[in-house]
């Protein structure tokens, strides 16, 4: 991916704690240009405590100009975030490899099933999507149009299936028809519905019935506009089933996706891939040098 | 994760006691506390800096009553005047026109699509005649998804056939709905970012075209600091009439609800608090407040509690604590009915008081001890449940295989379940008051 492209859709980030440093030029007591830094990442939903944390190390330094101010921040954010570059490799011979994406309502899970999936084939794989999102309306023909747009076949059910039993369909006609991936959409849930979280214990097991060690990714779908609450979710699903990579979508808009900062801080789980767009296009691999310089 | 300001007040009531008034410096660290509620619950960093302003400048010289500690008023001043910003007394939907229109927009997967069913329903069930308007073209399959909804709530959904702008669904949709008599038409549109210019200008049409009584924005109660620019954004573009917070069922604090109201000034009108089309409720600001700054929510809780208990379960069970005749079967029926309810954790966080006491007695919420109890109490047989007293060591270990736990588990939960017979006979009279001393913790 061209560097220049996700720098511009992650301009305004940029922009924003540029303003917050840029304030700091201005002040010359040393109390508000830390004021400033922390309002900064603040405001790109870094948390207020992991945000006052960060700031305090700052003051580990004896330039206050603006560069050196820019480049400390800059380097402690990538000193967080190289702890969980680390992209989606599919392993020769793992066949099929099978990658269950999970997230609360609304935030991208499908889509993002869809640009894997374009990517996938695009890398001459053969993938197979499994429509285990039995619960919204017309869930199934949304993924089923991803289907068609990529050209892969879709294992589904009816609305108002078991999620588990088009888990074990889509598992066993991959095996059949030898297929290298297979992508499973789930639900969506909210991170503290005990309920739902046992539904994908159960998807989790079935999987892992017909193909020793899969599901092989369990890949978090986090909105990129979320708050706090992210965390929160990260953890609860991880607690689940383990959550062994983490997408974060909606990067195109002005939100910040600062809470990946403490998220990446507290769990260290891989971030895999950020979505910038609705298109089968708009999906980036993660990078921690390339994220923290659009960042900061 | 709940504990909010419930727990950092605790703290500022003793700093602010003994004294007279609340002064500059007794009100400072406490409003350093608000200042870090709000921003822990994603209220906008310039939004906090404004109200904490606003808090300070009322809290300033106000003389201490004597009947209440400092501490509690300046607590009750707290929640009042957010519960003043966030709009006093419950927003209704405005009629305007023949037949009223009321579009629905927001953000990308933010619930615009759910909220029309929902918002369908619920005037229908009010005696009027909607008309539901699929106008996102952008989703694959939203229209079908719309569709769908409309069929389950019996109500009538525009056919929206070969047309592919969401212009030309618009005004032929209104076309058929005055012919049709349809008084009031809900319009889903497609998710956007406030920034997007061709998107935005389709709204712009979308207006002109139906000049509707209401613009609902549809925005999600776990997003962070960024609310304050969607909200903006489409406010300054089309002019809002309102907000839907959707996702309220989550365990997000919900600052965004603060946020958007007190940049753009428009009310709350709805919140969504499920997946299904029966989950929408009027906002309540009081209510939003105490959640905000953790501070419990005993109304909410009353009222859930209402709703998923079952009157006739209720009652029964009122009476059995009477009788003192509380089974196994029923503590099984009990534990469905909170799960119904929602996460343990979140049901106990809005009992006031109850985030301190869960750390100065350790307790811990285990919701995974629900799930076990329940599947001890189901491998149970009929005649086990209804008399415990038969629960020798054998049909003890036979239970304890078929459930997949210990013996020691169900040991356990016999000794819980006689504590709660024990307990019971303290609270004969039932209901909500001996919830939390039911629960299995
Ligand atoms: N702007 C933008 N929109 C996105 C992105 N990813 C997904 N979306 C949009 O967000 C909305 C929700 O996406 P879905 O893929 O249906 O989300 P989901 O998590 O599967 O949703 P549920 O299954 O309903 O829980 C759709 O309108 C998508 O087009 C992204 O990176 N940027
Ligand atoms: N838990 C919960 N989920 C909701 C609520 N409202 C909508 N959803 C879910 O959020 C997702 C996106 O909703 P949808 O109506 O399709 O959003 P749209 O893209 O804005 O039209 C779906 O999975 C809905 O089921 C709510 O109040 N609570
Ligand atoms: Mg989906
Ligand atoms: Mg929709």
């Amino acid at each position: 991916m061209p560097f220049s492209r996700l720098k511009s859709r992650l301009a305004r980030t940029h922009n924003a704690i540029m303003g917050g440093i840029q304030a700091v030029i201005g002040n010359n007591t040393r109390k508000d240009s830390m004021e400033s830094l922390e309002e900064a990442l603040i405001r790109a939903d870094v948390g207020v405590t992991t945000a006052m944390e960060i700031v305090d190390r700052l003051k580990e330094g004896f330039r206050w100009d603006e560069e050196s101010l820019r480049q400390r921040l800059s380097d402690y954010v990538y000193d967080i975030l190289k702890d969980v570059e680390a992209p989606l490799e599919i392993p020769y011979g793992t066949r099929p490899f099978v990658i269950m994406v999970l997230g609360v309502n609304g935030v991208g899970k499908t889509t993002t099933i869809g640009k894997l999936a374009s990517r996938f084939v695009t890398r001459g794989k053969s993938v197979l999507l499994g429509a285990g999102d039995t619960f919204r309306s017309a869930a199934i023909e949304q993924l089923e149009i991803w289907g068609q747009r990529v050209g892969c076949p879709v294992v589904k059910h009816s609305q108002g299936g078991d999620p588990g039993a088009v888990a074990f369909d889509a598992v066993r006609s991959a095996i059949s028809r030898n297929t290298d991936i297979v992508l499973l959409d789930t639900a969506g849930r909210l991170h503290t519905k005990v309920n739902l979280m046992e539904e994908l214990k159960k998807i989790k097991r079935v999987v892992s019935r017909e193909v020793p060690d899969a599901p092989h990714e369990n890949l978090l779908v986090v909105d990129g506009s979320t708050g706090q609450n992210a965390l929160n979710q990260a953890k609860l699903f991880n607690e689940a089933v383990g959550v062994t990579g983490i997408v974060i979508t909606k990067l195109d808009g002005t939100a910040k996706g600062g809470i990946i900062i403490p998220i990446a801080r507290e769990l260290k789980i891989p971030i895999r891939f950020i979505g910038v767009g609705e298109g089968v296009d708009d999906l980036r691999e993660f990078h921690a040098r390339e994220f923290t310089e659009a960042l900061i | 994760m709940f504990d909010g300001l419930s727990d950092r007040f605790r703290k500022i009531i003793k700093d602010i006691k003994g004294h007279g008034r609340l002064t500059e410096s007794n009100v400072e660290s406490a409003l350093r506390e608000v200042r870090l509620a709000l921003l822990e619950a994603d209220v906008n960093f310039t939004v906090v800096k404004d109200f904490v302003n606003a808090v300070k400048e009322k809290a300033l010289g106000k003389e201490v009553l004597l009947s209440v500690t400092p501490g509690q008023q300046f607590v009750k001043l707290v929640r009042d005047e957010l519960t003043h910003v966030l709009g006093d007394a419950a927003a209704e939907l405005t009629f305007r026109g023949r037949p009223t229109v009321v579009m629905l927009v927001g953000l990308q997967g933010s619930g615009k699509t759910t909220t029309t069913a929902k918002l369908a329903r619920l005037l229908k069930s009010k005696g009027r005649n909607p008309f539901i308007v699929p106008a996102d073209l952008a989703r694959p399959a939203a229209v079908l998804q719309l569709v769908k909804l409309a069929q389950q709530i019996k109500v009538d959904c525009f056919d929206v056939g070969g047309r592919t702008d969401a212009r030309d669904i618009c005004s032929e949709a209104l076309r058929v709905a005055k012919l049709k008599g349809y008084d009031t038409l809900l319009v889903d549109t497609a998710g956007r970012l406030h920034i997007d210019p061709e998107l935005m200008d389709e709204l712009k049409d979308l207006k002109e075209i139906l000049s509707p009584a209401e613009i609902l924005l549809v925005a999600d109660a776990m997003t962070g600091q960024d609310a304050v620019n969607t909200a903006e954004g489409f406010d300054k573009a089309i002019g809002l009439s309102g907000v839907v917070l959707t996702k309220l069922d989550s365990d997000a604090r919900g600052g965004a609800a603060l946020s958007m109201r007190m940049t753009t000034g428009k009310p709350i009108k709805f919140v969504g608090v499920s997946e299904k089309v029966d989950g929408l409720e009027v906002f309540h600001p009081d209510r939003m407040a105490g959640r905000i700054l953790g501070m419990g929510d005993v109304l909410t809780l009353v009222e859930k509690a209402q709703v998923s208990m079952d009157e006739k379960k209720a009652r029964e069970l009122e009476r059995k604590i009477k009788k003192d005749s509380f089974t196994l079967e029923d503590f099984r029926d009990q534990l469905q009915q909170i799960k119904r309810m929602g996460s343990l954790d979140s049901i106990l966080s809005m009992i006031p008081g109850f985030s301190s006491l869960k750390k100065a007695k350790n307790i811990k919420v285990d919701e995974k001890n629900i799930i076990k109890i329940e599947a001890i109490i189901n491998s149970m047989t009929m005649k086990e449940r209804l008399n415990p007293a038969i629960l020798n060591a054998s049909r003890r270990v036979r239970i304890a295989k078929g459930s997949g736990t210990t013996v020691q588990d169900v040991n356990r939960l016999m000794k819980q379940y006689k504590q709660m017979r024990q307990m019971m006979k303290k609270f004969k009279k039932g209901g909500m008051k001996s919830l939390r001393n039911l629960l299995p913790i």
